[in-house]
């Protein structure tokens, strides 16, 4: 693990330090994946389909073969056989893959075959001399597509259709009514860091570097396709260049360990950014209808949430977006129902805050307009509809300081000043300004983990757990969360993590990674004191024999007695009396299933932005966006505000620039790029302030922590197009929003 | 990317010679070619590598107020030349709203001129592009050409020039020095790109083995420096090309105008000058009126070549406010968000 190098404001759990590893990061001395050359290494370059559905009819291997320093062409017809078929979905979180089992083409940027070669070049002219023939089909990959059915289920395997309550009574019964369609367009993962793997086989044990989000499901995927065990696989990945919920495993990560299968030599497999486009998953497109009714006081009368969205021909993953109207304002009458499309396009999959990023969107736009129609501040209007309890389940919330978020974001941003009507205000060069508002929500999950702790006879400590840093600061928290379980300074514990033959942390996903892995570090570290207590209140040498019944606690290397803080004793003393070189303590989390039957779990924010829009050209500026979110208990301030920002910002994104354009005739992306398709640059993000609002939670898990990775996205986009709406009078609700919408 | 040849000439002519062979192409930065060749829309057999060539560098103040500028010049340099950007703000501005800090360092002068478009279906060596391949068919016809060309496209093809800096260039006059096989010539950079016509691959006059060695802007041209802008939409602040954009100079005499320029960008296959547009300012108070006239006439022949009628009357906006922010006068200092419509204006005006 990485040095520490700086140390500002202490070092345990709840002070803001900086990221452990920041140093290598910024020197370039930490190893991502593709940074490995193993010895006698080659480079595997993916032909991609540049149609989105039909037939491979031909493929120049000679060609490629024959380009100098190409070793292997890998097609349908050489590929080394798998145990189970790339459509086999019995491991949990599993999508069917392409992996050249046939010459079909499901949509455009699917592998159709893979080129290896002793240099990238090579392998990167040896793919394009393959030249793929095609014969095509017609396609049809927008959501105007015909052939919508209903379903009940979206995500992975979530009731999707829920109804509670009198809808039509709740409507008719409004005085107050809008119904608005709202649509969000595609987005594809833009992590910085590409899908990448650089694979090893020796016999039937294989060696991984590649960036995941989750060892034991990868190990379990590729045990089933390979037909190997799953402890005979080694995965290292101590640094993810961003993950998004895009890297448990793709396909593209498995064609380079049949590549190295095949060719018998460790094989380097990268997509490029353009590659990204198509196997890796993406945020799919949706059209959701909101129909809400209110009484002539601002109660919701009545909240229905239709969503459109789509899937691939092959496989399901639906974009849970109705799934906010469950829990954020309360209602006599909630309705959410779905319908979907089967698309040419490759599976949508999970996408930082998928579901709840474009249905807050959309949801956060109806009660906008609904507050308006009602005559009301937005602000007033959401603290009307507060929901006391989880709305459609009735349950209490575990805890919920959403209303203090509400007035500490309104009272750093001076919402109060807000005109009601749209475009009423201006600055001084004459720019329209608008203030709107976004309710963020995201619920607090719990996967399950595993951790060891340790202390040594020099009185130091280690924790291990193979977790997964992202880019978030896990190595930071997880190693905050260690120091203080252990009773040490954060400088004095080794924290190893990142790596597949650790005790099994799960996944980092759901925003639940510092929730599930943080709370078995700290079951850990306390069963590794325990036993240290167990030595020295059992020994008559000890200061602290005899504590028993008042017990002891760990602080600063030493166990010290609750009720006298002058008896202690160093954790190294009572090693070396007691002639151990360690002790050992191994903790486990996972929800609590009595809790999470009882309660409602989730966290909770409320954005503030502000936007100027040039009147005559239809520019818009983002010139403030303030956050105050409630998410239980904060192990790093620092860390925990970046993923603020970045889920924020993506939120801008969201709003004002990013769209994948799918071209409606061929089905490929024809802004596969960062140069086309479109986020915001530092230049359009020229203020940004999170908040954190104190919030303790008893019941969501030990250390009380819920996610923060996926609620900044929540919210914001809204309350950015709230905002345009509030400066222009111009109600836009396809996304993102264009200058040309806003000409007048 | 293919395999290709790599030569590196010592003198123009050699680099000429190299040029007009077949399949060569002049490599400068690179910032384009190299990424046209890694997506495989360019596969030249031979790179000839003008960054060793001498004397094309430089950046020459004449005395009348005319620069001389090297076509090996980056455009950074250029653009924080302090007596270029003094004299030719709207230029200097305009090269900062293009590309990116690290682009603008590596990128050229010369290759600016040269960028090819970034027509989507043009790029995608799977769309047919009458451009890329002649005779192949327009994909961006009947396709995602929302951000395409609403001046002077044809059937054939309606991509537009991405290029911000040869706006100002069209506006000002600038003159394209070539040297060539059959040796020395001159062209106005407004004559210097093509329309797509039915040759849409032609893209300038350049024949083959021919070499941009510098570009000259006259002296007349800084006498617009006290009221010259350009201003550029785009759809985030930096690293985006124009949607649409304009490049405006004004000289003022007793509160009229006694010679304006105008130019669009975005909008076609060359940086759109518009001497109607010019001429009919001349003599006309400075005002929403007149501008807004001016704008009429520069769009009068626009018609939208797909799902992009909103680009004409953002393009006859957009140089409304150009003429505007240049008849309030040019700041003296280049606005920190280069050509944005939310750019400050810092300090004072241009003395």
């Amino acid at each position: 693990m990485a040095e520490v190098h700086h140390m500002r404001h202490g070092s345990n759990a709840g002070q803001p330090i900086t990221r452990r590893d920041g140093v290598l990061k910024v020197t370039g001395a930490a190893r991502y994946a593709a940074d490995n050359h193993p010895q006698g290494m080659l480079y595997a370059v993916i032909a991609a389909a540049r149609i989105a559905r039909g037939r491979v009819a031909a493929l120049d291997v000679a060609a490629a073969q024959a380009h100098p320093g190409v070793v292997e062409v890998m097609t349908a017809a050489n590929r080394p056989p798998l145990a189970v078929h790339p459509d086999d979905k019995s491991v949990p979180f599993s999508f069917r893959m392409d992996l050249l089992q046939d010459d079909r083409v499901r949509y455009a940027g699917q592998p159709v075959a893979v080129v290896i070669a002793e240099t990238l070049e090579a392998a990167t002219e040896g793919a394009a001399l393959l030249a793929p023939r095609y014969r095509a089909e017609p396609v049809e990959v927008t959501l105007d597509a015909p052939g919508a059915f209903v379903t009940e289920v979206v995500g992975v395997g979530v009731p999707g259709e829920q109804h509670y309550g009198d809808l039509a009574a709740g409507l008719a019964a409004a005085a107050r009514r809008i119904e608005a369609t709202y649509e969000t367009p595609t987005q594809f993962h833009n992590a910085m860091e590409p899908h990448g793997v650089v694979a090893s086989w020796d016999g039937d044990a294989l060696s991984l570097d590649m960036p995941t989000q989750g060892f034991a499901l990868t190990q379990m995927r590729l045990a089933a396709l390979f037909g190997i065990r799953a402890e005979d696989i080694h995965i290292r990945s101590p640094f993810i260049g961003g993950g998004f919920g895009s890297k448990l495993l793709s396909g593209p990560q498995v064609l380079g360990v049949l590549a190295a299968r095949l060719i018998g030599r460790p094989v380097k497999l990268v997509l490029t950014r353009a590659q990204m486009y198509g196997p890796v998953t993406h945020r799919a497109p949706t059209r959701q209808t909101l129909r809400l009714g209110a009484a002539p006081d601002g109660a919701l009368t009545a909240v229905h949430h239709h969503v459109r969205t789509v899937t691939s021909r092959f496989d399901d993953f639906l974009e849970p977006a109705a799934g906010v109207s469950h829990t954020l304002y309360a209602a006599p009458a909630i309705a959410t129902t779905y319908e979907a499309l089967r698309l040419d396009i490759g599976t949508p999959g999970f996408m930082r805050a998928p579901g709840e990023a474009s249905g807050s969107l959309a949801l956060e736009g109806a009660i906008d307009e609904l507050a308006a129609a009602c005559g009301m501040d937005p602000l007033e209007f959401r603290l009307r509809n507060y929901a006391e309890v989880e709305p459609i389940s009735g349950k209490p919330f575990s805890s919920k300081a959403l209303r203090e978020c509400y007035a500490q974001g309104a009272a750093r941003f001076g919402w109060s000043g807000r005109p009601l009507t749209s475009r009423s205000l201006r600055d001084a060069d004459g720019k329209l300004v608008g203030w709107g508002l976004g309710t963020a929500t995201f619920p607090a999950l719990m996967f399950q983990a595993e951790a060891r702790a340790v202390i040594r006879r020099d009185g130091t400590g280690v924790v291990e757990t193979g977790a997964h840093d992202m880019g978030q600061g896990a190595w930071t928290a997880f190693a905050q969360i260690a120091a203080e379980s252990l009773g040490l300074d954060v400088g004095q514990v080794e924290f190893r993590s990142g790596s597949s033959d650790l005790p099994n942390a799960g996944i980092a996903g759901g925003s639940a990674h510092t929730a599930t892995v943080g709370s078995a570090i700290q079951a850990a570290g306390e069963q590794a004191v325990a036993r240290l207590a167990e030595l020295a209140v059992a020994d008559p040498r000890s200061p602290l024999f005899g504590a028993d019944n008042i017990g002891v606690v760990a602080r600063d290397g030493r166990l010290v007695r609750w009720d006298d803080g002058s008896r202690s004793e160093s954790f190294a003393e009572i090693l070396d009396r007691a002639g151990l070189e360690m002790v050992e303590g191994r903790g486990s989390a996972a929800a609590d299933a009595d809790a999470a039957e009882r309660y409602a779990m989730h966290a909770h924010g409320a954005v503030f932005a502000e936007v100027k829009v040039d009147p005559e050209l239809g520019q818009i500026r983002v010139t403030r966006l303030v956050g105050a979110f409630a998410a239980g208990r904060i192990i790093n301030p620092r860390l925990v505000k970046s993923q603020y920002y970045g889920g924020m910002i993506w939120g801008v994104s969201f709003a004002l620039h990013e769209r994948a354009t799918l071209d409606r005739r061929t089905g490929r992306v024809m802004n596969a790029d960062l140069a086309e398709y479109h986020m915001p640059v530092n230049a359009d993000i020229p203020s940004v302030e999170a908040i954190l609002v104190d919030e303790e939670d008893p019941h969501v898990n030990a250390l009380g922590v819920k996610g923060v990775g996926e609620i900044g996205i929540t919210g914001s986009a809204g309350a950015v197009a709230n905002a345009v709406w509030h400066a222009t009078g111009v109600r836009v609700r396809r996304f993102p929003i264009a200058m040309e919408e806003l000409l007048g | 990317m293919n395999r290709f040849d790599y030569v590196r000439p010592r003198t123009v002519a050699e680099a000429v010679a190299a040029g007009a062979e077949p399949g060569s192409a002049f490599l400068a930065a690179g910032t384009n070619l190299l990424d046209l060749m890694k997506i495989g829309v360019a596969r030249p057999a031979r790179l000839v590598d003008l960054n060793h060539l001498p004397g094309l560098a430089a950046i020459e103040h004449a005395p009348d107020g005319g620069v001389r500028i090297g076509a090996q010049v980056r455009n950074a340099d250029l653009a924080y030349d302090p007596d270029f950007a003094r004299r030719f703000p709207a230029v200097a501005e305009a090269l900062l709203s293009g590309a990116s800090a690290q682009l603008r360092n590596a990128a050229t002068v010369g290759g600016n001129l040269l960028q090819r478009t970034r027509c989507a279906y043009f790029q995608d060596t799977a769309s047919s592009c009458n451009k890329r391949e002649p005779g192949s068919g327009c994909d961006a016809r009947d396709g995602e050409n929302r951000l395409h060309a609403v001046l002077g496209w044809s059937e054939a093809c309606i991509a537009t020039h991405p290029s911000d800096f040869c706006v100002p260039l069209a506006a000002f006059g600038a003159v394209v020095e070539i040297e060539g096989p059959a040796g020395r010539r001159e062209v106005p950079l407004q004559d210097f790109h093509l329309l797509p016509g039915k040759t849409p691959e032609r893209e300038t006059v350049l024949a083959p083995g021919e070499l941009i060695v510098a570009l000259r802007l006259p002296a007349e041209a800084a006498a617009f420096a006290a009221h010259s802008r350009y201003a550029k939409l785009r759809e985030r602040t930096s690293y985006a090309f124009a949607v649409v954009s304009a490049a405006a100079g004004l000289r003022m005499q007793g509160g009229r105008i006694a010679a304006a320029r105008l130019a669009l960008g975005g909008v076609a296959a060359k940086p759109w000058r518009t001497e109607a547009a010019e001429a009919a300012l001349l003599g006309a108070e400075p005002g929403a009126d007149a501008f807004r006239r001016a704008a009429e006439l520069a769009l009068a022949e626009a018609r939208p070549s797909g799902e992009n009628e909103f680009k004409i009357e953002l393009a006859r906006r957009i140089a409304v406010r150009a003429l505007t922010l240049a008849a309030a006068g040019t700041p003296d200092r280049l606005p920190a968000l280069p050509a944005s419509p939310f750019a400050p204006i810092p300090g004072g005006l241009h003395g």
